[in-house]
């Protein structure tokens, strides 16, 4: 649907999230899932040479990009590849119904505890034999990423992106500053920016999911992996002192983030940084699509987020991941298989990435050579990464994310010192939620 | 031979009786004429697939909502469907913090279309109704953003409120850092913001019902309250007003209606952020998407659907009463 500017796609949540605010009308007419649950699907046919996969590649460039995995696909196995592409977010509100319909054998997906959820379901089918295969193709944390919570694996993952803290090389050498490593260096940086006038942290909140990569940097940069996957998981009370002091922290940067962020979209906020009004920006490498100069592409680089607490440092990196699950009872099953295991080929990813070069390949012997330094760069923090996360509505119930945490964090941007009693209402509200299970 | 027999005592059973018998016949036969097997099928064709959608798409999915309301369910498999009573509704009560704003936002809503843009559609409407030149192009004018689809006056809205590049802010110079007017994301401001949106199409809508309210005053009327020496705010307050009584009647409902269902305009402007919390927003946003809370947004909805009918019951009632007079 939206092809951005420089005519690349924008992955993962952006899109998903830009579509969800202008499909209104493709929401309303997706109003009578749970009734209407044998509308999805193609039913295609049991030939054995067919293999049929939904797809939520809407937009234009990844679709083709797509489109010539599965034809070299075709070419080197004889088996055809029936796509059935629905609006990226038609086919996210409707996949509840659609996999318990007659889905396609192969379905495009994200990994993380999106994927585990349907998998705990019975609506994914394992794909061991097919990572019996493929594994090698990976490095451990993309094996961990791509399996279920039974230690089976449900998913084949094409490619990620980083988010970090993105900035203009060119601002940074005119005024002389320097990336920070520490948290106390972040905070003078920006504190320095404001003296220079500029807006030290571009911010537009107005689609309700950045503050939640925000919130994820400084959660698991301050109190670890460990403990940020388990509160997602529900596991971790959110009136823990942990989590307080997450939003402290957080506080004590809101004061240089931009001004009325509320009703500013991604990409708005992304322009003050292509426009050097802005300093830094802490969001995924698809900003890269805002630059449609190709010498302020070149001038963009970007930071791991500060080291909050010694003891975890730089380990953790978010980069979620978009790739493939099979379905619960494909129709040709050895023509997914096959086809499973050439996604999980270095030379399908590297087709993919031809046409998309704002991320990087999942696989670590896919051929980095034609990457831009940009790639390179998010390439090499993601595969020494100790840990991956994929994003907070990735990471936990998408429930609860999108109808406590988006609000509760929304509520807290506006009011931070109401602190106290917004974290007790998204711990009652998350017992419900997590009970309900 | 002796199959010849039966078929003989039917032709004379066939000759028709004399005498009254026969008028009888003709009465059945033309009542025959008039609904023919066909003529049958078709009218339960068309009485019945009516009713058959009103029933299933009307009251089924009415009846099931209620009963979703007390239970909890993913919206994967029948069998995840749980009895929970009324826990949905004790927490919607007590534990959600968008609960009772998005019920005050109704209220509001209400309250701000019955008061502003409605007696200035009246107000519009009687103006118009003078015979002033190019009536017909301000009527379009005033007309036309009620033809145009809620979803596109609130994208249109938002490009007009956008903090940054928007109309308002450029031209006040408020998009500079220090004086953002944020009239999208600011709780105290947005709903305004969304109302006056909301108004600007709502005058519309009543202008064309009074419009046509004041086109079926009788003339007679003004002239009589004019031979009676009555200035003409007299004549409107003391005449033409009283005759409105039953455009009045459809303008309440249509506002309750018009606050009860609002969603679009706001789903597009900001999605129902904080500020704008709407019922209507609080169930699409818990029933539609992945793992949706389908009890939990039907709890929602009952709610929604019980303040429907305090307001349309009385209505009826009225209404009923009025009839059963007449």
């Amino acid at each position: 649907m939206r092809i951005s500017p420089s005519g690349l796609h924008v992955p993962g949540p952006s899109r998903r999230n830009v579509l969800r605010g202008a499909g209104s009308a493709a929401l309303l007419a997706g109003a009578g899932i749970p009734l209407l649950s044998a509308c999805g699907g193609s039913g295609s046919s049991s030939d054995p040479k067919t293999v049929s996969l939904g797809s939520n590649s809407s937009d234009a460039v990844p679709k083709k990009a797509f489109a010539e995995i599965y034809a070299a696909f075709t070419k080197q196995s004889g088996i055809k590849v029936d796509v059935n592409t629905k609006d990226h977010n038609t086919f996210q509100e409707q996949i509840n119904s659609y996999l318990q319909g007659t889905p396609d054998d192969v379905f495009t997906w994200f990994a993380g505890y999106r994927m585990q959820f349907f998998a705990a379901k019975n609506l994914a089918s394992p794909i061991d034999d097919v990572w019996a295969k493929i594994g090698d193709n990976f490095p451990d944390a993309m094996k961990q990423l791509s399996k279920g919570e039974d230690g089976k694996y449900y998913f084949v993952p094409l490619y990620t992106y980083p988010w970090a803290i993105f900035y203009r090389k060119s601002v940074f050498q005119a005024k002389g500053y320097e990336v920070p490593t520490t948290w106390d260096a972040f905070v003078a940086l920006c504190k320095k920016m404001k003296g220079d006038g500029l807006v030290p942290i571009a911010f537009g909140d107005k689609d309700a999911w950045p503050a939640m990569g925000t919130f994820d940097q400084i959660n698991f940069r301050l109190n670890g992996y460990d403990f940020h996957k388990s509160l997602m998981a529900g596991k971790e009370s959110w009136t823990d002192a942990k989590v307080k002091a997450v939003f402290d922290h957080w506080a004590e940067i809101l004061p240089y983030h931009q001004d009325g962020f509320m009703g500013r979209t991604w990409q708005d906020a992304a322009q003050t940084l292509v426009s050097k009004k802005a300093g830094m920006y802490v969001l995924g490498s698809f900003v890269g699509q805002q630059f449609t100069n190709k010498a302020d592409l070149d001038d963009l680089d970007f930071f791991a987020f500060p080291e909050m607490n010694p003891a975890y440092g730089q380990d953790t990196v978010e980069a979620p991941t978009d790739g493939f699950m099979v379905s619960k009872s494909p129709k040709n099953h050895d023509g997914v298989v096959k086809l499973m295991e050439y996604l999980g080929t270095p030379e399908a990813e590297q087709i993919y990435l031809k046409a998309d070069n704002s991320v990087v390949a999942a696989s670590s012997k896919a051929d980095t050579s034609s990457y831009t330094a940009l790639q390179k760069k998010a390439y090499t923090m993601i595969s020494g990464a100790k840990n991956l996360t994929q994003f907070m509505d990735r990471d936990s119930r998408p429930d609860f994310t999108s109808t406590v945490m988006q609000p509760g964090l929304q509520k807290f941007l506006q009011n931070p010192k109401g602190i106290d009693s917004l974290l007790s209402s998204i711990e009652r509200q998350k017992k419900t939620i997590f009970a309900s299970q | 031979m002796t199959t010849e027999i039966p078929t003989k005592s039917q032709e004379a059973a066939a000759v028709p009786p004399p005498g009254r018998a026969s008028e009888k016949k003709r009465v059945q036969q033309g009542h025959k004429r008039l609904l023919t097997r066909r003529d049958r099928i078709t009218l339960a064709f068309m009485a019945g697939v009516p009713t058959i959608l009103h029933v299933l798409l009307v009251w089924v999915t009415a009846l099931a909502s209620i009963l979703l309301a007390f239970t909890t369910w993913d919206g994967i498999g029948f069998d995840s469907i749980k009895w929970v009573g009324l826990d949905n509704f004790k927490q919607l009560f007590t534990d959600n913090p968008q609960f009772w704003p998005a019920v005050q936002h109704n209220v509001i809503w209400f309250v701000v279309l019955i008061l502003i843009p409605t007696p200035f559609g009246l107000f519009l409407a009687v103006q118009l109704d003078k015979k002033i030149r190019f009536t017909r192009i301000y009527q379009t004018a005033f007309f036309l953003p009620v033809v145009i689809s809620m979803a596109c006056i609130g994208f249109v809205w938002q490009l007009i409120y956008n903090p940054d590049t928007g109309l308002i802010n450029s031209i006040i110079g408020a998009n500079k850092p220090g004086h953002y007017i944020d009239w999208i994301g600011d709780p105290k401001l947005n709903l305004w913001a969304v109302l006056i949106a909301a108004s600007w199409r709502h005058a519309g809508y009543m202008m064309i019902l009074y419009l046509a309210g004041l086109k079926s005053v009788d003339p007679s009327l003004r002239e009589a309250s004019a031979l009676d020496g009555a200035n003409e705010w007299q004549t409107f307050k003391n005449v033409i007003f009283p005759t409105l009584r039953p455009t009045n009647t459809v303008v309440l409902v249509v506002t309750i209606i018009e606050a009860l269902r609002a969603f679009d305009l706001v789903f597009v402007f900001n999605k129902g952020a904080q500020g704008t919390e709407l019922l209507s927003i609080l169930v699409t946003n818990n029933i539609i998407g992945e793992s949706s809370r389908i009890g939990y947004g039907s709890a929602i909805a009952v709610v929604l659907l019980v303040i429907s009918l305090i307001v349309i019951i009385p209505y009826l009632i009225a209404t009923f009463r009025k009839e059963r007079r007449a």
